[in-house]
């Protein structure tokens, strides 16, 4: 209770030594500290302590013993790893998928540019609504949509593919088209809720330069060209930034749902094989030391991602 | 302020148009514009609108696939069978005490984190950042987390799945620049000249006053509760502990039996391979239900969220 009137008093008195003052910050801080506690201690226990148990993935752990009485092994599991023939392939198919889906990324700009051009306002929001829905929907709902709607037996989706092929064609058991149904189910799930940050940003562009670029004979086309595209140039650069920033980081979960033994060749990826080995192979160790390559290898790509990020914003894109 | 400038900027665009006015460029353009629009709507609106039409028809149509546009009959019985499957309902309550109590817990730690991270004269203030910060770019790792949850006496219990993921750090960045840039500065001072506490600005000024950013986070926090299927994977084997997601993946992803023996219901095997597939259509209309009606009235504040999330810094 004695912070009462805090920040004004310590505005108000002159100064006073340093070490008064920090006590007085200290004594003024003390609820704030409080309001912290608990999220912090969960912080600890929760994220804390497991990034200690990456040391695991330096022994060769048994339960038994714990973390400290596993024997120590340096860097045996990550050299086995890297020995391992797999491991070049399922890079290889995180790359195909993660550039396949950056293939995407002008769908929402797209989306949003048109969107904008649309006059009626109804039909604005009940697109706008609709397409946003799909966000929400849980990932087992969808991938279980997108194996329904491709079902040879009853999926529309097969139907369609049948009537221009003239065959019957399992999309699910085909290797190739793995990435194809991970990627455009990703878009169908996103691209509503992806063009919402650039329709904020056309939102803001004045429309008396659209009058005036209209009445010097701009056609529709021209105007969003040359006037609402560059006006959402930066918000375009930062997302294109951070998506390379998740280069490496393909949505393992989702591919988890959507892989069968046919399509595993190509679906396999860091993720679903630390799964693998490692919740269902019982090969702690082993598979913590990949999860840690994994980790260290989005880090640093985020890290440089952002570092971009930082230099482009200040330099005066934003 | 905003708001006003694209409210009149609307205003002044609408009246710009008149069709028969334009060129025949723009009218081109617009065609093009209007009907990759419509497109894509009915693109993203027809696997739901076929998932309840495919739910109430007959079901031998449906899984002779003669139901793609219209609905062929009308039959609830895919509907009675759901209803007397146990295992779905037990999953459906788990589903919603996990998203009722986790999203409880989420809200208790983020709100009053976001305060005192708001807080400009708050002493470590940016030793608390990097400390929370560090856990979005770094982590253990699927196996040290799983060998920690073991370690707490968390597998395959409720605990689990309520407490686990129980700080978003992006939702928490989310309410702190929303404190920061929405509650006036001088509402702080006179509440403290008037003697009141640190917590009761909290909990009377603070929390009344940010409502709109409390229900984002809320609704953030209970979607990613309702859709987990993951964690539930990972950390429970236990069926009668688990949730609807993971329910939903074995009976639509893996092809578990959903036709229950016991529902006292005889049907003959072609019969009950017909129903199998409505329900599948039933179940993931029923879990969708609460989402779908939700929906219209509460997408302004997910909206309101991705927004102010990109001027976060």
């Amino acid at each position: 209770m004695k912070d009462k009137s805090g920040s004004i008093a310590t505005r108000l008195e002159p100064r006073r030594s340093k070490s008064a003052r920090l006590r007085k910050r200290l004594v003024e801080s003390w609820p704030w500290y409080l309001m912290a506690l608990i999220p912090i201690i969960y912080t600890i226990i929760f994220d804390y302590a497991s990034m200690y148990g990456i040391v695991m993935a330096f022994q060769d752990y048994k339960a038994s013993k714990g973390f400290f009485g596993s024997k120590f092994v340096a860097f045996k599991h990550f050299t086995r790893f890297f020995k391992f023939p797999g491991f070049e392939k399922m890079m290889v198919n995180t790359l195909r998928i993660s550039l396949l889906s950056l293939s995407t990324f002008p769908c929402s700009i797209i989306f949003a540019l048109f969107l904008d051009e649309i006059m009626q306002k109804k039909f604005k929001k009940t697109a706008q609504m609709i397409t946003y829905m799909p966000h929400f929907m849980s990932e087992v709902i969808v991938c279980a949509l997108v194996v329904m709607l491709l079902d040879t037996g009853i999926g529309p989706l097969a139907k369609i593919i049948e009537f221009f092929t003239g065959q019957k064609y399992d999309t699910m058991a085909d290797p190739d088209a793995f990435p194809w149904v991970y990627v455009l189910s990703g878009l169908w799930k996103n691209l509503g809720w992806g063009s919402i940050l650039y329709l904020s940003g056309l939102a803001s562009v004045s429309s008396e330069e659209i009058e005036a670029a209209r009445i010097d004979g701009a056609s529709r086309f021209q105007t969003m060209w040359h006037i609402k595209l560059p006006a959402i140039v930066p918000s375009i650069a930062i997302s294109l930034i951070m998506r390379f920033g998740n280069l490496f980081n393909v949505g393992f979960q989702k591919i988890l749902l959507l892989q069968n033994d046919l399509t595993k060749d190509v679906s396999q990826v860091l993720g679903t094989y630390i799964y693998e080995i490692g919740l269902r192979g019982g090969q702690y160790s082993y598979a913590a030391a990949i999860g840690l390559v994994n980790n260290v290898m989005n880090l640093v790509i985020i890290l440089i991602a952002n570092r971009i990020c930082k230099k482009l914003t200040s330099v005066g894109l934003v | 302020m905003n708001n006003t400038l694209t409210r009149k900027n609307s205003k002044l665009r609408r009246s710009l148009i008149n069709w028969k006015s334009l060129p025949w460029n723009d009218k081109v353009f617009l065609s093009i514009v209007y009907a990759v629009i419509a497109l894509i709507t009915l693109a993203v609106i027809y696997p739901v609108y076929w998932t309840i039409i495919a739910s109430f028809s007959d079901p031998y149509d449906v899984a002779a696939g003669e139901v793609s546009l219209l609905p062929s009959g009308f039959t609830m019985e895919a509907y009675e069978l759901i209803f007397e499957n146990k295992n779905i309902w037990r999953a459906y309550g788990n589903t919603i005490l996990y998203t009722v109590a986790g999203t409880l817990w989420n809200l208790f730690l983020t709100l009053p984190l976001a305060y005192a991270w708001s807080r400009k004269r708050f002493f470590g203030r940016s030793i608390l950042a990097t400390f929370f910060i560090i856990t979005m770019y770094f982590s253990g790792g699927m196996i040290p987390q799983f060998i920690l949850m073991r370690n707490l006496g968390l597998i395959n219990t409720r605990a689990v799945l309520i407490i686990g993921g129980g700080l978003s750090i992006h939702n928490t960045v989310l309410v702190r620049t929303y404190f920061e840039h929405n509650i006036p500065e001088s509402l702080f001072d006179s509440a403290r000249i008037d003697g009141a506490s640190e917590f009761r600005v909290f909990t009377s000024i603070v929390l009344p006053l940010s409502t709109s950013i409390i229900a984002t986070v809320t609704l953030y926090y209970a979607v990613g509760h309702w859709s987990d299927w993951y964690g539930a994977m990972i950390y429970t084997s236990d069926t009668a502990i688990q949730p609807l997601q993971l329910v939903l993946r074995g009976v639509l992803l893996k092809n578990e039996e959903i036709v229950g023996d016991a529902a006292g219901v005889m049907v003959d095997a072609a019969r009950k391979a017909a129903l199998a597939t409505t329900m599948k259509f039933g179940v993931v209309f029923v879990s969708c239900l609460p989402m779908l009606v939700a929906y219209p009235f509460v997408q302004k504040h997910f909206v309101t969220g991705r927004m102010s999330g990109s001027v976060k810094g």
